[in-house]
């Protein structure tokens, strides 16, 4: 089953990368109020069905793709399975 | 209890594919009474003897993902997290401290500098505990002269974290009055944990032993390790 985790800097907490972002966008014109950068991860893996998929996930995001301290994560699922 | 002034108590320096302090930890804990034996990250156990443990600075597996990310899961370091829960001694120094810190056995996180550029210069820092086996070496608020080199060194905590830490003493270094170099909350610079026997900084007391090259306060907190790694080796068994 494939699955995409996307990995982002929590609200509150300063993104330095986000904000070098932002202002290389604002000097290329773009009327840009916030940039905010994360992470992707793609993923191809074993799973029963999407539930188990999720949990099996949700494990890999607190053991290594996020840092909960800092980093929130949203995993989306691939629909054709 | 009696300690033999010479005896030599073995320091392990781990080395992970990446780690690039690893020598300079050696040599500058071998000058300062230290046997000291760089162990590859693949050992599942520490060598025989060790009183204390150094993770070097570096950029273990390429930084890949987050800083120590990987390198945390490394067979060394369920050794290493072991003998810190034994109350070993453990200093991780820069990347070392990152390991440390993804490993959960210090508190807090360490995050790309606030200026995005990579820091390399001398530092003053605060000496804020000067009773940890890390730090008795060091006068009571004694600021320390030694170098930085990073681009992922902005230690953070959030507000509960940081107040709590204030209150349990675990901020042992703070950079001096306009000598963050990297955006670091509450301007911390190295952290212990409740026991005091696991503490990381990101300066570099290794490359600060030497009048040769500047500075010689690292020979402070490499010191006080030395010395106390010589006392708990003479605990008999």
């Amino acid at each position: 089953m494939r699955a995409t985790v996307l990995v982002r800097p929590k609200a509150g907490i300063l993104d330095p990368q986000g904000q070098a972002v932002e202002s290389s966008l604002q000097h290329l014109g773009f009327a840009v109020d916030e940039a905010r950068v994360g992470r992707l991860v793609d993923l191809e893996i074993d799973a029963a069905d999407a539930a188990d998929a999720r949990a099996q996930i949700e494990r890999m995001c607190e053991q290594l793709l996020a840092n909960p301290l800092i980093e929130s994560y949203e995993i989306e699922l691939a629909e054709d399975a | 209890m009696t300690v033999a002034p010479d005896l030599r108590p073995r320091i392990a320096v781990v080395v992970f594919p990446g780690s690039n302090d690893d020598r300079d930890a050696q040599l500058a804990l071998e000058l300062l009474g230290a046997e000291a034996v760089r162990v590859w990250h693949t050992e599942g156990e520490l060598p025989i003897g060790t009183a204390g443990v150094v993770l070097p600075g570096g950029f273990s597996y390429g930084d890949y993902l987050r800083c120590g990310a990987i390198a945390r899961f490394s067979p060394v370091m369920g050794a290493v997290a072991a003998f810190a829960g034994d109350g070993g001694l453990v200093l991780g120094i820069c990347n070392g401290f990152q390991i440390l810190t993804e490993a959960g056995l210090l508190p807090g996180t360490l995050r790309p500098n606030e200026s995005l550029s990579f820091v390399c210069r001398d530092v003053a820092v605060r000496v804020e505990r000067h009773d940890l086996p890390f730090t008795s070496r060091c006068r009571a608020g004694a600021t320390l002269t030694i170098p930085v080199k990073h681009g992922e060194g902005c230690w953070f905590a959030n507000g509960e974290l940081l107040a709590e830490l204030e209150v349990s003493g675990g901020i042992v270094l703070r950079y001096a009055a306009g000598e963050n170099p990297n955006g670091a909350v509450g301007d911390v610079a190295g952290v212990a944990n409740a026991g005091g026997n696991v503490f990381g900084l990101m300066p570099h007391p290794e490359h600060a032993v030497d009048p040769l090259l500047g500075s010689t306060d690292g020979a402070l907190v490499l010191g006080s390790l030395v010395d106390a790694a010589r006392l708990s080796s003479a605990v008999p068994v």
